[in-house]
Formats: C-alpha cells, sequence, structure tokens
C-alpha cells in the first residue's frame, strides 16, 4: 500500500475523518522520517480536513517531528525512575562519544540525540528508545556496545530500510 | 499465599497468544456473561465488587457504566485509556505486551455491559511491542469469533480499533483523551457533561483502564464476592504495583490491594540497595506526593493512601534513597508537569513555569531567601485553580517535599550549593 492508501484504511475505523489526523501522521512520519510542510499538506488533502488541524497535531503531540532527524533517534529517558539509576551520566557519556549536546544530530545525519519523558519501562530503567526498539538496564559499556552495533548496521546496509536493520534487543 | 490473577500468563511462553489465554481458562467469562447475564447484571455485579478505576482516580467502575443512558438514540463507545504515562508507570504495557488477550475478553464483557458495539484503545504511541501483539490478539479474536458480529452465537456485536497517542502525558485525563481521540490537541474539556452522557463524537463513552478492564473477567468468572474479599473492603481486588527506582528488585508485582508500603518495598522489592537507606517513597506516581521513610506503614490503597496525604494514583512506587538529592528529584517531577502541561489554563501553564525556575536556581546554589516562600505560594495559585488534575498533582507533590524535606532546600540556599555534588 502506499502512504495514500494506508491513510485512507486508518481513516475507516473512524465515523469523523478529523480522527484520522493523528494516525496519517504517524504513517506519514514512518515514510518520510519527519514531517515537513508539504507532507502536512498532503495529508489534509487526503483526508479533506483544514490544514491547521493537521499542523496543530504536528506541532501539540512530541512524538511528531516537523524537523528531520538522524537515522538513529537515541530518546533517552531521563525522568525520575531513570534518573536514579543514572541516566544523567549516560547523557553526558553519549554527548561525549557522539560529539554533540542532546538536541542535536550528529554531522554524518547518524545519530539524533534527545532526552524524553517516561517511556513506561521503569522496571529496566535506565531505558533508551532508539527507532522502535526499547533498550534497558543500560549502563556506559552497554551503551558502547549498542552504538558499535548501530554503526556496524550502517556498514552492512545497503539501501535496506532502518525497520528491515534494527538491532537486537537487549 | 495470594495467587496471582491478572499476571497469571505474563511469564508463560506465548502468553499473548489465543491458544495460552484460553488453555487458562481465557473466554469463558465472556461466554458465561453473554450466556446467564443481562448487561444490567454485568453492571449490578461489577457495582458489587467494588472495582475501583486502577489508572489513578479510583472511581468505582460499575457505577461510572451505570451513569450510560439506556435508550441514548446514538452509538455508545467503550475507549480504553492505554496511554500509561504517569512516570513510574509500566503496568498496562506488561498486560498488553504479554496478555493481551485479557484485556480484549475484558473489553468485550465490559461493552455488553453498557450497550457499546465499537471500542477504540488510545495506546502510547512508544508502545511498539504493546502495539503490535495487540493487532495480533484482535485479528485472532476476530477470527474465533470472540469479536465481530453476533459473538458466540449471541446478538451482541463488537470490534475494537487501536488509536495510537504520540505523547502526552495530559491524556491520561480522560476527557483529553477524548478530544485526542478525536483529532484535536489533546486539552481537557469542561465538565458537565460527563464522558457518560456525552463524550467522544458526543456519544455516550465510557473510559476505563487497561488494568481495570482487565479485572472485568475475573469478577465474572468468580463473583463478586471473590473479589471483594481481597484487601479492604472498600478498595479490594489484587492490584499491580510498579517497583523502580533504587530499589534491589525493580519490576511488576501483583498483591492484594492494601499490602503495607513497607512490605511492597522492603520484602518484594528487595529494599534498598546495598549500604544505602531509604529516604522517602513515591507511592503512585510523580503525582503522588512522596512519603518519608517513617511512613511507610500505610497500605497501598485508594483510602489508606488518601489518609496519610498522598494518592495510590497509578501504583507507581519510585524509591528513592540517601544518596539521592530531594531538591534534585522535585525539579525533575516539575519539569515534567511543565513539559507536559497542555497550556489550556494559566495557573498550570504560568505558574509551573515559574516554579521550575525557582527550583532549578536552588538546586544551582543561586537560590534567594524567600524562595521556599514564593514556592508556596506559587503552589497556593496552582492547587484547585486549574482544569484538570494535572497542576494539582504537580502542587501536591512539591509541597510533599517542602514539607518533610525543607532541611535539604533551607541547605541549598544557605550554602549557596548542592550539598549531593
Amino acid at each position: 500500500m502506499n502512504m495514500r492508501e494506508k491513510i485512507q484504511t486508518a481513516a475507516a475505523r473512524y465515523p469523523d475523518q478529523r480522527s484520522a489526523i493523528m494516525p496519517a501522521l504517524l504513517i506519514a512520519q514512518k515514510e518520510h522520517g519527519h514531517l515537513p510542510g508539504p507532507v502536512l499538506e498532503e495529508i489534509a488533502d487526503i483526508l479533506d480536513v483544514e490544514r491547521i488541524w493537521v499542523y496543530e497535531l504536528a506541532t501539540f503531540y512530541t512524538l511528531f517531528h516537523t524537523e528531520p532527524v538522524g537515522m538513529f533517534h537515541l530518546q533517552l529517558c531521563d525522568n525520575v525512575s531513570c534518573m536514579l539509576r543514572g541516566a544523567e551520566d549516560l547523557l553526558e557519556h553519549l554527548e561525549v562519544v557522539l560529539g554533540i549536546k542532546k538536541g542535536d544530530t550528529t554531522p554524518d545525519g547518524l545519530f539524533t540525540l534527545t532526552t524524553v519523558e517516561c517511556l513506561g519501562a521503569c522496571e529496566v530503567a535506565p531505558v533508551m528508545q532508539v527507532g522502535d526498539d526499547y533498550h534497558g538496564d543500560l549502563n556506559i559499556a552497554r551503551i558502547d556496545a549498542l552504538l558499535d552495533r548501530l554503526r556496524a548496521v550502517v556498514g552492512q546496509a545497503t539501501g535496506a530500510g532502518i525497520a528491515a536493520v534494527a538491532p537486537p534487543g537487549e | 499465599m495470594f495467587e496471582p490473577v491478572l499476571l497469571r500468563n505474563v511469564d508463560v511462553p506465548d502468553g499473548h497468544l489465543l491458544a495460552t489465554y484460553r488453555a487458562s481458562g481465557g473466554y469463558q467469562a465472556l461466554a458465561k456473561a453473554l450466556d446467564e447475564h443481562t448487561p444490567d447484571e454485568i453492571i449490578d455485579l461489577v457495582k458489587a465488587s467494588n472495582l475501583r478505576g486502577r489508572g489513578g482516580a479510583g472511581f468505582p467502575t460499575g457505577l461510572k457504566w451505570s451513569f450510560v443512558p439506556k435508550r441514548a438514540g446514538k452509538p455508545k463507545y467503550l475507549c480504553c485509556n492505554a496511554d500509561e504515562g504517569e512516570p513510574g508507570t509500566f503496568k498496562d504495557r506488561i498486560i498488553m505486551e504479554r496478555d493481551p488477550h485479557q484485556l480484549i475478553e475484558g473489553m468485550a464483557i465490559s461493552a455488553y455491559a453498557i450497550g457499546a458495539e465499537t471500542a477504540y484503545v488510545y495506546i502510547r504511541g512508544e508502545y511498539t511491542l504493546a502495539i503490535q501483539r495487540l493487532e495480533q490478539a484482535i485479528a485472532e479474536a476476530h477470527a474465533q469469533g470472540y469479536l465481530g458480529a453476533r459473538i458466540q452465537g449471541s446478538d451482541f456485536n463488537f470490534v475494537v480499533h487501536i488509536h495510537c497517542g504520540a505523547g502526552a502525558y495530559i491524556c491520561g485525563e480522560e476527557t483529553a483523551m477524548l478530544d485526542s481521540l478525536e483529532g484535536k490537541r489533546a486539552q481537557p474539556r469542561l465538565k458537565p457533561p460527563f464522558p457518560a452522557v456525552e463524550g467522544l463524537y458526543a456519544s455516550p463513552t465510557v473510559v476505563n483502564n487497561v488494568e481495570t478492564l482487565a479485572c472485568v473477567p475475573h469478577i465474572v468468572a468468580r463473583g463478586a464476592d471473590w473479589f471483594r474479599d481481597i484487601g479492604p473492603d472498600k478498595s479490594p481486588g489484587p492490584k499491580l504495583y510498579c517497583l523502580s527506582g533504587q530499589v534491589r528488585k525493580p519490576g511488576l508485582y501483583e498483591l492484594p490491594m492494601g499490602i503495607s508500603l513497607r512490605e511492597l518495598v522492603e520484602d518484594r522489592a528487595g529494599g534498598p540497595l546495598p549500604g544505602r537507606k531509604i529516604k522517602a517513597v513515591i507511592p503512585g506516581g510523580v503525582s503522588a506526593p512522596l512519603i518519608p521513610a517513617h511512613g511507610l506503614d500505610v497500605g497501598m490503597d485508594f483510602d489508606s493512601l488518601a489518609a496519610a496525604g498522598s494518592m495510590l494514583g497509578s501504583a507507581g512506587v519510585i524509591v528513592i534513597d540517601d544518596s539521592t538529592c530531594m531538591v534534585k528529584v522535585a525539579t525533575r517531577i516539575i519539569e515534567f508537569f511543565h513539559h507536559e502541561s497542555c497550556g489550556k489554563c494559566t495557573p498550570c501553564r504560568e505558574g509551573l513555569n515559574w516554579v521550575v525556575k525557582v527550583l532549578r536556581r536552588i538546586e544551582a546554589g543561586q537560590g534567594a531567601p524567600g524562595d521556599l516562600e514564593q514556592l508556596e505560594a506559587l503552589c497556593k495559585g496552582i492547587f484547585g485553580n486549574t482544569f484538570c488534575a494535572l497542576g494539582d498533582g504537580a502542587a501536591m507533590g512539591l509541597r510533599a517535599a517542602l514539607v518533610h524535606f525543607k532541611h535539604e532546600f533551607v541547605a541549598h540556599i544557605e550554602e549557596r550549593r548542592c550539598p549531593y555534588h
């Protein structure tokens, strides 16, 4: 299915097309990596809804990115449970080894580093989400091993999508 | 010995598959409900069980269902709130990942009781595995006639759709979640009208938490008396407790409602990390005011914790030890609420902004005399003056830290540094 068909299939679940904006944004973001203006306008056209409705959701909810993110989006939880298990040290380490500050993307476009609110996996704190995968019980050695795996994946991947080369869980 | 009910399948291999669920007695309660009970009888049964909402508010579930008008002239909806965002909480994720049919069966029985033919599960977008497992379980349940038209030969039709959230804590508030489902920014609605009368698409709607719905098949199968006999009479049942933070055995524990916080933390979860002492425990996610170490002999149920000045909330139990700076914890909690404030009302949006600024400067050793009075004044301006409970939760949490650990705040200001650095 192309993006339009996926969005139309999702829209059939609701009596009101406006409800399908959020699913449409998630579908479009999976397709494009982020949500630039023209994509938002395409969604409005597909669903035949006001453009402002699409824009306001894309900018209200934190999972939507209107700016490009790196191939691997490192989302480190630093909420209380993870903070109590050393998330701050992990953030500092990631900033040093990646050579960027949180919120930034490495110049090669591989990694974007952000901190996020509770990921709901506090039993294995500290936790980081990379793409669709959760990585728990993290420490500096495991973070280094994870970064090595991600870099190796890029080395091997030739034309494969990120989903197809998702790193194994911890 | 308490026998786990809600978690009975979570450690079973393939616990997420229909075959496993059925082998553990799954879907017999749905058949029983459809064969032997009218919808009103199911509502009465759940009322008699004293089941109270596990999302945090503790509202009686059967009573909530009974507010749905019998003849609405509109479709009715059941919404499952699976947007689990309260920091320190992960119980709903584990149910959906490892035993999703338990939730589906609970939803089917609940929908039958209120007369809904459509349900939406509003689930966190981050919960990829839970979403996959729930999608798979819904497809399996359809194929076996537990969802769809004329379920198990009855006249009851019911479908479940998944709706992925996109990162907004405020969706824990049920009317904000409904606005989000309608494709709007998630902001709470003015009540009344309550969702039971005018909810999703202005139709009668019940919003229940995952764990609440997961309790329903067991109540139908084993009876209201069985449920009420577990834990305190007014706040009974099996309960999922999420243990995290500075504790030896973090994890999800199923134990009776009302178990003592001390037993939960010190015995079940193994107590503090080696060489450390417990300083405080947050009993119900960061919205719940912390309890200092000397107050751990309190029952983990809605009424006992309310009497102790805190709340059960989502039962996200976060353990904090003596290596941790309480100003830092308080700052991080308020930063969270400030980030998640939906922006609708001024006391929460602006008030929390100021609270964060004052807390950050105290933690950085730049606090001024009068800052603590300033914080209290800000709490007073927020508490009770906000549109929903988000601002209240923030103010209550901060006040508890200020009351029980005032000396740490004072030390930061007087020494002009964080004593823990």
